[in-house]
Order: C-alpha cells, then structure tokens, then sequence
C-alpha cells in the first residue's frame, strides 16, 4: 500500500516561493483535501507531488523518495489530474482512456491485450461503455468528467491527484463525482490527494483536511477542527457560518455582509 | 476478453489502420504512378509501359517494342520523376502532419521552424555565387539548400530553448517566425545585389521537379527512408501529445523529447525533400487535414495516410504542371495550391454536412 508523505516540500518558481515547508501526510487509501484561497499553493503540491514541477525537500511515495524516479516510474504510481483537462478534439472516448496506459506500453510500441483489457473495465466501471465511440468534446460536462476520471483509474495508479475535479460541475453531478472517487478509493484501495474550493464537499468527502495560505500549511486536522469562523474569516477573508448539522457534516454558509438598500425586488407573478 | 453474461463483448482495439485501407492507399499510388509514368510528351503506351517493368524482374523476358529512346524517356526521366514526386510529396505531408501534432497547432506545417528560409537561403547563395555548377561532382544547389534548412532550424531550436529553457510550443513557433524573417531578408538581400541570379532563384522557391534524375532520388532517399520510419514510430505519442504538455509529462512521456526527436526527424526529411524540389507549398497542411476530416484526429491513421496520399497528390500535381501548357511547365506549387485548395474546401465542407 503506497501512502504518501511530503516533508518540508519547498517550491519557487523564478525565484519567487510559492510552497513554503510543507509538510502533509496521506496514508494510504485515505482522502485528504487540500483548501485555501486562490494563491494558497495547492495547484503547486499536487504538481510537486506529480514531478511536474521541481522541489526541495522530500515527497516519499510507499516511503521511496520520488526524487531520481523515472517519469515513466512515477506515472506508474501515481495518476494526476489538472483542473481542466486537455481533451483533444475528435478522439474517441476509448482513445482518450487509452493514453492513460501510457506508462505501461513500450515507448514506440501499442497497446497490449491486457491494456485493452483494462480499458474496458474502467469504462465499464465507469458506465462509459456505451459512450466509447464517441468523440470526447460531444460529452457532457459530468460525461466528460467521468472519462477523465476513467484516464486516471487506467493508469492503475494508487494514488489519484485531483485538482478541483468538480469546479466545471452543477451541484448534482458535483456529489455524483465525489461519491464515485470515494466508491473507486475504497473498492480499489486508493490513495486520494484533492484540491478543493468548495470546503463543504472538503469536509464532507475527505477525512482529513489541510488548509494552506500562501504557500504556507496553517491547519490541519479533521473537518471540525480546521474548518472554524474565525480560521476562514482570516484566510479567505469571507464571513461565514459554520453549521454542523448531526448526520449531514458541516456545512460552510456564505454570509452576505453590507447588502444594498435599492436592491430591485422581482414582483410575484 | 470479458464476458457480459452469455455474451462475450469485444474489447474495442485502438485506433488503427486497418489491412483495407492499406490495400486502398497503396492503390491510389500505385494508379497515379502509373499514369504519372505513362502520360507525357511522348505517347508510351499501357501495354509497353507494364512490359517494360515485366522485363525488369529477373527471370522474365519480354519484349515491351518501345524504340531506345522511348526506354530511356521511360526510365531515365520519367520514372525518376514520379518516384521523386512521391518521396517529396510523403515527406512534406507526413512532415505536416507530425508538425501539427507536436505544435498543437492545425496551421502548423514543415516550413513553420525555418526550414524552408534557411533552405531558400542556402539556395540563394549557391545560386549567386557558385554560378558554374558544372565541374562539381554533386551539384553543389541541394547541398546548399539541405544546409541552410538544417541550419534554419537549429537555430530556431537554440534560441527557443534559450527562452524559456523547456521548448514550449508557442515559444519555438515564435523563434521560428523570428529566425525565418531574418534569414528571408538575408536571402531577398542577396538577390537584390545579384538580380543576374533573380529568375533562377524565384525559379527555384516556387518548385520545381524538373530537372530531376535517378541521381536526386539516391540523394534523398536515405532520408526520407529514415525521417519517415522515424516519424512512424512516434504515432501513438502524438495522440498521447494531444492531451498537453503537462498531462503528457504526467503519464509518463517527456513532451520535450517527443518534440525534439519528431522535429528532427521531419526537418531532416523536409530539408531533403526541399533540397531537390524547392519550396512546394501546400501538400504539408492539405493532405494531413483532409485526412483527418475524413478518417478522425488520430496520427496513428494520420501519419501512415499522409505518407501515401502526399505521394500520390504530389504525382499528380507535377503530373498537371509538366502537361497542362507542355511543353513549357508550370511550378509545382503553383499546382498544388491552385487544385489543391478547391479540394480541400470541397472535403471541409462534406465533412461538416456529415457531423
């Protein structure tokens, strides 16, 4: 089983410090969403995490070091999605899920029986099967989701980085996508890493949250704890109430402050 | 495979050439070959033309009845020349193709890096200053050209690496844009101050297969061969380039290496092709897009396609230039522009009334 440990993870892009000592754990087969304000560093972890971008400081995967990991090793182990995927116009959606194999096929060299094989259970699992001649951008937004999804589950790593993978859904298919990765994270055994920036899906999916701002790990723990007022009033600078319904979790409530006098009612029909 | 229930379900294949397009494209260049061999100035007939070939394979004697002369049409200028248009015409298509996909960029095409400018450089100063190309042993204009192609690009490559130290796309089309002006103005210099060499040289970039023999074909068919096999093997790699830089990065393949290798690859095979042609505009974009409209977005169809079909529509393109005003020629890539454009917007907008 593949946890992952991050230990004073140090990230800067030309010059400028944008991850700053990090430290995160994620065992294995749990979920831990990362959160905080636009700018916090959270994009960055996960590309770090990735070996996209270079760092200081120890990422262990399993407890090995990814640092003088092949790319083609690292992608072996650990399955990475942007917060919006490129999806090449005209491939077919089994196409698209097959380049999630990528890893596993010689370099010059196509798919084998067995990567087509799996292919096919993803799609299956994923209830894309009767979608998998279609080409990828005539999808719906939650269609199109799900076969990101399915690219990721056919790399057959254990642990799935996702950048905010519901930000270009409705509320519905928002929770449908978080249940089916937490279904995935259980039926197979996943490691899962999100960035979220809804924190009331965060505290609701993830059993453990860690709230960075400006490159900096400011709190971490479960929902309750790190999710008060006070903490998102100073990080995000945005009022809120927190209620914490007995069976639903918490539920994070916008408030709006200095609402407007004129404020044009609409008239009942 | 997996069963559902009773039923075994086949597990769908990859994108793939099937045996049937094969068969059909090797017919379509075969046939255009055929004619491009056949019609002419001087009438050959089909009969004469297959014994001919008949004759050649060891074992089998026949008599095809063409006169010295007619023979020597056949294999000395003819068959060079279509077997010329083919290996340029496959180049620059396949060459296309690969650009596109590594770039990203549906405009994209062999020349977009500097080959084309270096290779008109090249030419220019050949042209103007080694004006007795006689005493060489190879004449001295390919060389010239093939050089200032490589040349061309591998500057755009160091200077675009320079900036950003990652060769991102956008950053090398840039470089390429910028090396490609300096060095046309360079070449447009050249010939001001040598207005002798002017038609020679306007002669030269529109295109031309004129003067080609069996010499020209040896020249460039190691590179074509290798460019080709080369690109051939990279088709899965552009599908997988097609998600971006970072997601390919993020399974396992270096986009910077695959682009650097494929650009290469085509740059070698474009400077060659370009060598012994001149600049034949067009076959690069047309031949990959109208492939695509009709058989998908996947290179591994696309690039294998492109080789084939840029060799027949080359063939028939120098085909029309040596024939419609014969004796005089016109410029191939005046051909390949004034057929190939309406073509292209005849399978632009079949393909949209079928999606």
């Amino acid at each position: 089983m593949s946890g992952l440990a991050l230990s004073g993870v140090t990230v800067a892009y030309n010059g400028r410090v944008v991850l700053d000592g990090v430290d995160v754990r994620v065992p294995a087969r749990s979920w831990v969403a990362l959160i905080g304000p636009n700018g916090a560093g959270k994009t960055t972890l996960l590309r770090a995490v990735a070996g996209l971008v270079g760092h200081s400081g120890t990422i262990e995967i399993g407890g090995r070091p990814t640092v003088g990991m092949t790319r083609r090793r690292l992608s072996q182990l650990v399955a990475f999605l942007p917060q919006r995927p490129v999806l090449p116009e005209g491939m077919s959606v089994s196409d698209y899920v097959s380049i999630g194999r990528t890893p596993y096929i010689p370099y010059w060299g196509t798919e084998s029986a067995e990567d087509r094989e799996v292919v096919w259970e993803v799609l299956e699992r994923l209830e894309l099967v009767g979608l998998a001649d279609r080409q990828i951008e005539s999808l719906s937004g939650g269609e199109s989701q799900r076969a990101v999804l399915a690219r990721a589950l056919a790399q057959g790593s254990e642990i799935l980085l996702l950048d905010e993978p519901t930000s270009a859904l409705d509320v519905g298919h928002q929770q449908q996508v978080l249940e089916l990765i937490d279904e995935l994270r259980v039926e197979q055994g996943l490691t899962v890493l999100t960035a979220l920036h809804d924190l009331t899906l965060a505290g609701q999916f993830a059993s453990h949250l860690v709230l960075l701002d400006k490159g900096v790990l400011v709190s971490e723990g479960p929902a309750r704890e790190v999710l008060t007022e006070e903490r998102i009033e100073q990080h995000y600078a945005a009022t809120v109430r927190v209620v914490d319904q007995a069976g639903a979790g918490l539920t994070v409530i916008p408030i709006r402050t200095g609402m407007l006098p004129d404020k044009v009612a609409v008239p009942n029909e | 495979m997996i069963g559902v229930g009773d039923h075994p379900v086949v597990v769908p294949r990859p994108t793939r050439v099937r045996p049937r397009l094969v068969v059909f494209v090797l017919g379509v260049v075969l046939l255009s070959a055929l004619l491009g061999v056949m019609v002419g100035a001087v009438e050959l007939s089909f009969g004469a033309v297959l014994a001919e070939f008949a004759d050649r394979v060891p074992g089998i004697d026949v008599s095809s009845g063409l006169s010295d002369r007619e023979a020597a049409i056949l294999w000395e200028l003819r068959i060079p020349r279509v077997v010329l248009a083919g290996l340029v015409g496959g180049m620059l298509a396949i060459s296309g193709a690969a650009f596109q996909g590594v770039f990203r960029n549906p405009l994209a095409d062999p020349y977009l890096l500097g080959v084309a400018a270096g290779a008109g450089l090249g030419a220019t100063l050949a042209i103007a200053y080694l004006p007795d190309q006689g005493g060489w042993p190879v004449s001295p204009l390919p060389l010239a050209a093939f050089a200032g192609a490589v040349l061309g690009v591998s500057v755009t490559y160091v200077l675009g690496r320079s900036a950003t130290r990652a060769f991102a796309a956008a950053t090398l089309i840039l470089a390429g844009v910028a090396v490609a002006a300096f060095l046309t103005a360079t070449q447009t210099f050249i010939q001001q101050q040598n207005t002798d060499t002017f038609r020679e040289v306007f002669a030269w970039i529109l295109g031309a297969l004129s003067t080609v023999g069996w010499t020209e074909v040896t020249l460039i068919l190691p590179y074509v061969l290798v460019s080709g096999a080369g690109l051939l093997l990279y088709r899965r790699l552009l599908d997988v380039m097609g998600v971006g830089d970072e997601e390919a990065d993020s399974v396992g393949v270096s986009s910077t290496r695959v682009r650097l290798a494929v650009v290469a690859a085509a740059t070698l095979g474009t400077a060659a092709a370009v060598a012994v042609s001149g600049l034949i505009g067009f076959v690069g974009i047309i031949v990959p897009h109208a492939i695509r409209l009709v058989l998908g977005s996947s290179y591994r169809l696309i690039l294998p396609m492109s080789l084939g079909f840029g060799a027949a529509f080359l063939i028939l393109a120098d085909l029309i230039a040596r024939s419609v005003l014969a004796p005089a020629e016109i410029p191939i890539g005046v051909v390949t522009a004034f057929f190939g454009a309406p073509f292209f917007l005849l399978v632009l907008s079949r393909a949209r009334r079928m999606t």
